[in-house]
């Protein structure tokens, strides 16, 4: 059974979030992680190669800098990193992103491909749903249990007020919410290994039936018109009393507004 | 692609077990909103089993003309039949604009349609807008008329980005639930409606569904709450929630939480407020234990009156709160209930 999933380097939003003098996203100055819905889909296939013999290719998009979420991959136990990396594949939204890594696929073997459910920079979800299209493959997303029985994979799929049980024939495309599972750590082994681990490199040259007019900046159908830092609430009141001159100050403050 | 063929303004009218999802109408109010700028018109596309009969209420919320896709392959969500009934209405009818709610079932359905039809989509948007793209004129690049312009929230809710998308067609957006007006419901309002089946062949992509397993709790959705009374992993236990139960009950209010009670097991998804949540703005949200990461203000910080409790006099809810009270939540809560109970008691 063979097993890709993708992950993405994402800076870490609860670190704080740093912005340049001109209000766009200081990246540079914040921390980076393996996005951790894709971190819940990494332990799936993990656990799949505990359970069967799985093979675990990890596949990302991105500067060279994310090669390091590949041997943070490596370290936890997975068995081969593709990085596709190239100046021409900027830029992209989700339609040129699934695009990059669906032809980046179409050089593996698959029986599953794992996605997270979404990044914390982004927030769309749509790239894992996007590659399952241009692969004609099944997706279901939103995974928050994953069995395999002979060759279909039985999946809990969640909606607000219910969970369906589906049943796909692989290969077939799964989203992984980060409830999934409790992600393992790296090994001290696995991450002496991880640093030695030869990592995959690709450019545009190596994606498979893709057209340059569906890459990059140049490909994205959608273009930012404006972006902004949010302006948020001001901020109220804060007060340090004792319980009962707290309770007081609740109530004072709901009679005022009319709340009772 | 020739964008001057696609026309109107198409919103999917989302409904589950042959109940009209609230999303769908408040994507019709803000459907119609849009299409009156573009002097066009609103149309629901409506797609399930046996569902034609709900075409009356998207009318009587706006919309000017409902497609109904029925087929007995569409009785319950499935992402390669739904997809093949929205992609072939798109192909069919060539609208210029389709919004889709940034549901369970929306977030599935967009980007699969999207990439089918081959055009932009906007995920999660919070405000949506007709203008020029670029919305300021650049020396040698040719400035659109009447563009949609989709207004979404990144990075956790710390920056807003306005999206175009003004070289492929339809627009597509999926709309955050909770956002957008509905129309006053007009009884009696009557719209055009088509029937259209694009015929339903199961292949490899057509998932097998096992089981559908309902959440049996029949709680009050938060998103139509008036007063929140929700609590986060400063509440300590699941048991300890019984303290917001009882402030819930004296105001009037509902109990729901933050997502690290969510994941911790103490509450059901169906009451977790924030980004990977629901949005939700009532009158009072009270933010008892809860830390406050951007990721949950987001959810909340519309909210008309915010008052925080919380130990922690750093925590970032106080960031948002109208009213902050640092302090002992088991102290608090449990007064401020009697409080409010006597304060109902003596009108």
């Amino acid at each position: 059974m063979k097993v890709v999933v993708c992950v993405k380097q994402v800076p870490d939003t609860k670190g704080g979030v740093k912005f340049n003098p001109d209000g766009t996203l200081d990246r540079a100055a914040m921390l980076t992680i393996m996005n951790p819905d894709d971190k819940a889909g990494l332990e799936a296939a993990l656990r799949l190669k505990d359970q069967y013999g799985a093979e675990v290719t990890v596949v990302t998009m991105g500067l060279p800098k994310a090669e390091e979420v590949l041997r943070e991959a490596l370290a936890m136990g997975a068995d081969k990193g593709i990085l596709v990396t190239d100046r021409v594949l900027g830029g992209a939204d989700t339609w040129a992103t699934s695009q990059t890594l669906a032809g980046a696929i179409r050089n593996l073997d698959y029986d599953l491909i794992i996605t997270g459910r979404q990044a914390i920079d982004g927030d769309t979800a749509q790239v894992g749903p996007q590659i399952s299209e241009h692969l004609g493959i099944p997706v279901i997303s939103y995974a928050q249990k994953i069995q395999i029985e002979g060759d279909s994979v039985i999946v809990e799929r969640q909606y607000d007020d219910r969970y369906h049980v589906l049943k796909a024939k692989m290969p077939c495309l799964i989203t992984a919410l980060a409830e999934l599972n409790e992600p393992r750590y790296m090994t001290p082994g696995g991450i002496f290994d991880a640093y030695k681990a030869e990592i995959t490199t690709w450019g545009r040259a190596d994606l498979k039936d893709v057209e340059d007019s569906n890459l990059g900046l140049k490909g994205s159908p959608t273009q930012i018109a404006r972006a902004s830092d949010k302006v948020r609430k001001g901020k109220g009141e804060k007060v340090t009393l004792d319980p009962s001159e707290s309770v007081e100050y609740i109530m004072n403050k709901l009679k005022e507004k009319h709340v009772i | 692609m020739n964008l001057e063929e696609y026309k109107g303004v198409f919103v999917f009218a989302q409904q589950v077990d042959n109940k009209v999802s609230s999303i769908a109408l408040e994507l019709i109010g803000e459907g119609k909103r849009l299409a009156e700028k573009l002097e066009t018109e609103v149309t629901a596309v409506l797609v399930g089993n046996d569902v034609k009969g709900l075409a009356d209420e998207l009318a009587a919320y706006g919309a000017d003309r409902v497609i109904v896709v029925d087929d007995p392959e569409l009785k319950e969500y499935r992402t390669e039949p739904y997809a093949h009934a929205l992609a072939s209405v798109i192909n069919q009818y060539k609208p210029e604009i389709l919004l889709v709610g940034a549901t369970a079932i929306g977030r599935d359905l967009g980007p699969r349609v999207s990439a089918r039809v081959h055009t932009g989509l906007t995920a999660d948007c919070t405000s949506l807008e007709i203008g020029d793209f670029p919305i300021n004129p650049v020396p040698g690049k040719e400035q659109k008329h009447n563009q949609l312009l989709m207004t979404r929230p990144a990075f956790g809710g710390n920056t807003i980005a306005t999206i175009a998308c003004p070289d492929f067609r339809p627009q597509m957006a999926t709309v955050r639930p909770g956002v957008m007006q509905k129309l006053e419901k007009k009884e009696g309002a009557k719209a055009v409606i088509e029937e259209y089946n694009p015929g339903f062949t199961p292949d490899n992509k057509y998932v097998e569904i096992v089981e559908v397993v309902k959440n049996l709790t029949d709680t009050v959705d938060i998103m139509d709450a008036k007063i929140l009374v929700s609590g986060g992993r400063g509440v300590g236990s699941p048991e300890n929630f019984k303290i917001l139960d009882d402030l819930a009950e004296a105001i009037g209010g509902t109990v729901s939480c933050s997502r690290a009670v969510v994941d911790a097991g103490w509450k059901s998804k169906d009451l977790q407020v924030g980004q990977t949540g629901k949005t939700v703005r009532p009158n009072v949200y009270f933010a008892i234990g809860i830390s406050g990461a951007i990721q949950h203000l987001a959810g909340m910080e519309e909210s008309d009156i915010i008052v925080a409790i919380n130990k922690d006099e750093t925590a970032p809810i106080f960031d948002v709160a109208d009213y902050g009270i640092v302090g002992d939540l088991n102290k608090i809560v449990p007064m401020l209930t009697e409080q409010i109970k006597a304060a109902v008691a003596s009108k």
